[in-house]
């Protein structure tokens, strides 16, 4: 099983320490990861901003960097939705690109559903409050938990693989998957309603007293984590990949 | 991009008063919790939101043949049906039998339709007088204002707000917020309104072509106040209200209280098949753009809506900024997407005041598609040129360096190396929107490719 690391654009730059993380957890598990060199950017912001035809030669890139690979995993359930919901207007049933969708996971998905949860072993232990961001389309399009609009079974993928951990608190949110703001460039272009949106989110957090935010998109947590370092809220943020791999805050 | 209808800088002046606009999110927040305790108490909730989906899109597949079964139906029951290509064709109509009856005043229970028109100062210009009865909608028609949503048309106002408007209009002791006293006083006024009007106007919620007849849902009945004490009563309503049968009723009536105000049904739905006695009953069944939608691929699952609002209620830009802040007459998601399909100039940025978080399409009772629709719309706005400039620039630039790893590779490490060195001031500087009141990431000194190939991964 030959396994393609995708790792978004602005975590390569910025989170590289988070990216790394996502490499150990899966060598953890005894996988064969390869990280493909010609990677850069699955299109998100320029599509999400009404320029989703720029896309197209980011999208040809991407399938061609990634289509001779087993699996997909990334550290971002925004970034392979965008593979997995947007890419198809660029290809036209195309076979290369239809493999990679069906084989594209978020890292805890992969782990969750490829690998199987019995499966997994994490022997380590992170004694702390943990609220979990569910980002929306990790959670509402990749349905990596049951949205709290619908009237489903109640299932959290990223709840089962963090309750492995020990000595871990999941602590209670008020609102379980409101947005945090972020947006893309959403972020920018509505500023004011951005900036309230995760001042929310965290505050709902410190409510309930967590001492860690964990999600599986860092784009939120980058927001998040900006709101919170120049307010000085008590709080930090996490992603779950870091604390799958047994980094402490 | 026309900054008179942008609806960030609307946002920023709600977002600036937080306390009103924290107790804004709340007070919607609180209906939504009301939707989803009342929708989970239904175990075949989501095959209702099935049926209904696959219901409304068969009726607006075959929407010729069931208007003119509607038109027939209703005929047949002695209801006169007028067909409106535009706001302005229905105004006339709405006009000219007003002045036959030499109608001087006229009730009206809730209607976006007629929001939509601009019925109110078109009908006001021609010296009738016009009185919205729905309460929420009386508050903001004293106050010269538009509904700040579908449902509740009055949400952004306080009980202070709502006092102080009444104290001046209808004389109501100054200071007094007590709701009970302040709705007592408007149906006392309004009492007097119906019993001296010689015309009624409602809205129409389902019109069913089996049977000809319409019916409306409110809560609080001034629809059969309208509709039954006047001897003229006039229903206005948009193509996409039609149903095929009675027993599909049944589906929405489940539905829409519970989406709404999570309720499990209106207080009243009132069938209306026939004029009362001696009067007369006229339904005007209004195009205005809306077979449009029926053209278009993606698009047309939003005629599908029933204007129930938990869109609204659940969006988290809505709850924060406010219905104003949409300037179109439908606010929140199915406002985004009607408004800048049919206004694109007027309404670009509204596709864009949304983070894609796809809750709107969880709650929809009839399924639509309201996330990707608000999404292929931002394509059609930068395909037609209607997104603002520099956006479109920078999008441009980023996707061709993301086209060249190696470049990208570079300018990366360029601003590794210098993002540390620069002082707050140029780093923080007034361009950097994202910088004003968010801190930056701390650059790292390798990227992570960098670490990969150097070989720093296996320690």
């Amino acid at each position: 099983m030959k396994i393609g690391l995708f790792i978004p654009c602005f975590m390569n730059e910025l989170y590289p320490n988070v990216c790394k993380a996502t490499y150990k957890v899966l060598k953890n598990q005894g996988l064969d990861i390869d990280y493909p060199l010609s990677q850069t950017c699955c299109g998100q912001p320029m599509a999400n901003s009404g320029c989703s035809k720029d896309v197209k030669n980011l999208a040809i890139n991407f399938v061609n960097t990634f289509k001779d690979y087993d699996y997909i995993v990334a550290p971002s359930g925004s970034c392979v939705s965008m593979v997995k919901e947007h890419y198809a207007e660029f290809f036209d049933n195309d076979k290369d690109y239809n493999k990679i969708k069906a084989s594209i996971y978020e890292v805890c998905e992969f782990l969750h559903d490829v690998i199987k949860l019995e499966n997994i072993q994490f022997d380590m232990s992170f004694p702390y409050k943990v609220g979990l961001h569910n980002s929306c389309h990790g959670h509402r399009v990749l349905k990596l938990g049951t949205a709290s609009e619908l009237n489903i079974p109640y299932n959290s993928k990223l709840e089962n693989i963090l309750n492995k951990v020990n000595d871990i608190e999941l602590v209670e949110l008020k609102r379980k998957d409101e947005c945090c703001g972020f947006g893309g460039t959403f972020s920018v272009a509505e500023e004011d309603i951005s900036v309230a949106m995760g001042k929310d989110r965290i505050k709902d957090h410190l409510d309930s007293s967590a001492q860690i935010m964990t999600g599986a998109d860092m784009s939120c947590l980058m927001h998040m984590d900006g709101l919170i370092n120049r307010n000085n809220y008590p709080i930090k943020v996490m992603h779950i990949v870091e604390i799958l791999a047994g980094v402490r805050p | 991009m026309s900054t008179n209808h942008n609806h960030a800088d609307n946002a920023k002046v709600f977002v600036a008063n937080d306390e009103r606009m924290h107790w804004h999110d709340q007070a919607l927040w609180f209906v939504r919790e009301k939707r989803d305790k009342a929708s989970k108490s239904i175990p075949e909730w989501e095959n209702l939101r099935e049926f209904a989906s696959q219901i409304k899109t068969h009726t607006m597949a075959n929407l010729d043949k069931y208007l003119l079964e509607f038109e027939k139906n209703a005929s047949e029951k002695g209801i006169t049906v007028h067909f409106a290509i535009d706001a302005k064709e229905h105004n006339e109509i709405v006009y000219k039998l007003l002045k036959e009856k030499e109608v001087k005043k006229l009730v009206k229970s809730k209607s976006m339709l007629t929001e939509e028109c601009h019925l109110n100062p078109y009908l006001e210009q021609r010296g009738i007088e016009v009185i919205d009865t729905d309460l929420g909608e009386r508050i903001v028609q004293l106050r010269n204002e538009a509904p700040s949503h579908i449902v509740l048309p009055a949400i952004h106002l306080k009980k202070s707000d709502v006092s102080d408007t009444f104290h001046e209009k209808l004389g109501t002791e100054k200071g007094n917020y007590d709701p009970t006293y302040l709705t007592r006083a408007a149906r006392a006024a309004l009492r007097e309104d119906f019993l001296t009007a010689e015309a009624g106007l409602t809205g129409v919620n389902f019109a069913i072509a089996q049977t000809g007849g319409v019916v409306v849902c409110t809560n609080e009945g001034n629809a059969d106040m309208g509709a039954s004490v006047p001897k003229l009563h006039i229903a206005s309503m948009g193509i996409e209200k039609i149903i095929p049968r009675l027993e599909d009723l049944s589906v929405f009536t489940r539905l829409l209280a519970r989406s709404a105000t999570g309720q499990p049904i209106t207080s009243y739905t009132s069938h209306f098949h026939a004029p009362i006695e001696g009067g007369e009953m006229h339904i005007i069944i209004v195009d205005n753009n809306r077979s449009q939608f029926l053209a278009s691929e993606k698009n047309k699952k939003a005629l599908n809506c029933i204007r129930c609002g938990a869109c609204m209620n659940t969006c988290p830009v809505y709850r924060r900024s406010g219905g104003h802040s949409y300037e179109y007459v439908i606010p929140g998601p199915i406002g985004s997407i009607l408004g800048s399909k049919k206004e694109p100039e007027k309404h670009n940025s509204l596709p864009f005041a949304c983070t894609l978080c796809g809750s709107c399409t969880n709650v929809c009772p009839v399924k639509i598609d309201l996330d990707s629709q608000l999404y292929s719309l931002r394509q059609d706005l930068g395909k037609a040129n209607l997104i603002d400039s520099r956006k479109k620039m920078a999008m441009k630039v980023t996707a061709w360096l993301m086209g060249k790893p190696a470049l990208f590779d570079f300018a990366g490490k360029v601003a590794r190396k210098i993002v540390p060195k620069l002082p707050n001031s140029i780093l923080y500087n007034k361009s950097n929107v994202w910088g004003r009141q968010r801190d930056l990431p701390k650059m790292p000194e390798k990227s992570f490719k960098e670490m990969f190939i150097a070989g720093e991964l296996d320690d």
